[in-house]
C-alpha cells in the first residue's frame, strides 16, 4: 500500500497539476474587477501554503523532535534540512508570484508593505539556516543548531500570517481562512483553487521525499569515500 | 542560576575592561559610524531630518554585531568551551550572565551614542531623554538575542560573517520597536506601545535563551 502511495505520488501530483493549469486559464472565468490577472490566485496562495506552513511547519516541527531526546535521530535531521530547502524555493516562487500580480495591481513590483517584508524575511531566515548548516562540520552540532535556529526562525511564521490584521497593508485579508469565517471565493473558482492547494501540497511532497533520498545517497557517498581514502591511508602504513 | 550568571558576567565584564576592546575599538567605530550618517544626510538636512532614530538604531545594531561577536570571541580559545563544560556550570545561568555583561556593554556604548546622536543628528534633548527607558529595555533585548544567536555561530565557519546572516532578521522587529519609540518620544505617538514590544521581546529572548542555550553548548 505504502509503495502504491509513493508510486502514484508522481502521476497524481503532475495529473493534479496540468488540471489546475486547465481549469485555472481556460476554464474558470475572469474576475469582475482583476479580470485575467485574477487567476494567480491558483498558483500565489498555493505556493505560500506550502513555503510558508506546510514546509517551514515541517521543518519546525522536525526540528523539535530532533531536540527532544526521545525522538532524536538523524532522520528529523534530515528531513528539516529537506523540508527548509524546499520550503526556500516556494518562499522565493511566492514572492516572485505576488511581485508579478503587485505590479498591475499596486504599480510597483515592491512595495513596503508587512506580509511582503516579513515573508521576505522568512526567506533570509531560511537561506540563513542552510548558511548555518555549511558552516558546520560536525554532524551532531550541526544538527542541534540548525535544529535550534529552525524554531527560532519560524517566531516569524504568526507574524506573517497575522499581518494583515495586526498592520495596515496593501495585501488582501485571507480569501478562504477569513476571520469572520466567510468564504471569499465560490463555484468553480473554489474548486481550482482548492486542486491546486492539494496539487501544490503534493508537488511538495513529491520534492521533499526526492531530496530526502538524495540526501541519504550523498551522506552513503560521503561515507564511502571517507572510508576508501581511510582504507587506503591504512594499506599505506601497512606497507 | 543567579550566581553562575552573576560570576560569568564578572568574568565578561572583567575580561572587558582590561583588553579595553570597547572603548578603544567598540565605541570608536559607532561614533564613527554616526558621523557617516551625519554626513551622508548632509549639513542642512543632519539637523533637520526624521531620519535620526533609524540611524541610531542601525549604528546601534553595527555595535551589537562586533561586541556580540567579541562576547562569544573569548570563548572560542582551544580547549575553552570544554573546560567551561567541565565545570557543570548551569548553562541558562550561563546564558544569563552573558546576556547582562553583554547588556553592560551595550548601555556603555548606547550611552556614548546617544550623547552623539543629539550632538551630530541634533535630536532633541528632552525627546531623547524621554525616549531613555525604551532604548535601555531595547538594548537589553538585543543583548540576549544577540547572546543566542552568537552561541548558534560561534565555533563554526565563519562566525562574524555568518552572525549578521542570521541575526538581523531577528534584530528587525526590534530596530522596528526601538525606532518608533524613538521616534515617538520626539516627535509625539505612541510611545508605550512600542516599549511594551521591546519588553515582551526581552522577555521572550530571555525565556528562549534559558530554555535553549544548554542545548547549544551540550557536547
Amino acid at each position: 500500500m505504502r509503495q502504491l502511495a509513493q508510486r502514484l505520488l508522481g502521476p497524481v501530483t503532475l495529473g493534479l497539476l496540468a488540471a489546475t493549469i486547465w481549469l485555472g486559464l481556460w476554464v474558470t472565468p475572469p474576475d469582475r474587477v482583476q479580470g485575467d490577472l485574477a487567476r494567480l490566485v491558483y498558483v500565489h496562495p498555493a505556493m505560500a501554503w506550502v513555503g510558508l506552513y506546510l514546509s517551514f511547519g515541517t521543518a519546525t516541527i522536525a526540528s523539535a523532535l530532533y531536540l527532544w531526546r526521545r525522538t532524536r535521530s538523524t532522520t528529523m535531521d534530515r528531513v528539516a534540512h529537506c523540508a527548509m530547502e524546499v520550503s526556500l524555493v516556494f518562499i522565493v516562487l511566492t514572492l516572485v508570484t505576488g511581485s508579478i500580480w503587485g505590479r498591475p495591481t499596486w504599480g510597483v513590483w515592491w512595495a513596503w508593505d508587512a506580509r511582503l517584508t516579513s515573508t521576505a524575511i522568512l526567506g533570509v531566515l531560511a537561506l540563513g539556516y542552510l548558511a548555518l548548516r555549511r558552516a558546520n562540520d560536525d554532524v551532531e552540532l550541526r544538527a542541534r543548531r540548525s535544529a535550534v535556529f529552525a524554531i527560532l526562525a519560524a517566531i516569524n511564521v504568526p507574524i506573517i500570517h497575522f499581518s494583515v490584521l495586526w498592520w495596515r497593508t496593501l495585501h488582501q485579508g485571507a480569501t478562504v481562512f477569513s476571520p469572520d469565517r466567510s468564504l471569499k471565493i465560490h463555484g468553480l473558482m473554489a474548486w481550482t483553487l482548492l486542486i491546486s492547494f492539494v496539487a501544490v501540497s503534493l508537488a511538495y511532497a513529491w520534492l521533499v521525499r526526492a531530496r530526502y533520498r538524495l540526501e541519504v545517497k550523498r551522506e552513503a557517498a560521503l561515507g564511502q569515500s571517507l572510508e576508501g581514502v581511510l582504507e587506503r591511508r591504512r594499506a599505506e602504513g601497512v606497507r | 542560576m543567579i550566581r553562575t550568571a552573576m560570576l560569568v558576567a564578572a568574568k565578561d565584564l572583567r575580561i572587558e575592561r582590561r583588553s579595553r576592546v570597547l572603548l578603544w575599538q567598540v565605541v570608536p567605530f559607532g561614533v564613527m559610524a554616526l558621523l557617516l550618517c551625519g554626513l551622508a544626510l548632509g549639513p542642512v538636512r543632519a539637523g533637520h531630518s526624521n531620519a535620526a532614530p533609524g540611524l541610531f538604531y542601525v549604528v546601534v545594531v553595527l555595535v551589537a554585531l562586533l561586541m556580540i561577536n567579541r562576547s562569544q570571541g573569548v570563548e572560542s580559545t582551544p580547549g575553552t568551551r570544554a573546560s567551561v563544560a567541565t565545570l557543570g556550570l548551569d548553562p541558562a545561568g550561563v546564558f544569563l550572565g552573558k546576556s547582562l555583561a553583554l547588556a553592560v556593554e551595550l548601555w556603555l556604548a548606547g550611552a556614548v551614542l546617544v550623547a552623539g546622536s543629539v550632538l551630530v543628528l541634533h535630536t532633541a534633548l528632552h525627546g531623547t531623554l524621554v525616549a531613555l527607558p525604551s532604548i535601555v529595555v531595547d538594548l537589553g533585548a538585543l543583548s540576549a538575542a544577540g547572546t543566542l544567536y552568537g552561541a548558534l555561530t560561534s565555533g563554526g565557519a565563519g562566525p562574524a560573517t555568518l552572525l549578521p546572516v542570521l541575526s538581523l532578521p531577528a534584530f528587525a522587529p526590534l530596530l522596528i520597536a526601538g525606532e518608533r519609540s524613538f521616534s515617538a518620544a520626539l516627535y509625539g505617538g505612541a510611545l508605550w506601545q512600542w516599549w511594551v514590544i521591546s519588553l515582551v521581546a526581552l522577555v521572550a529572548y530571555l525565556a528562549l535563551g534559558i530554555l535553549l542555550y544548554g542545548v547549544l553548548e551540550e557536547s
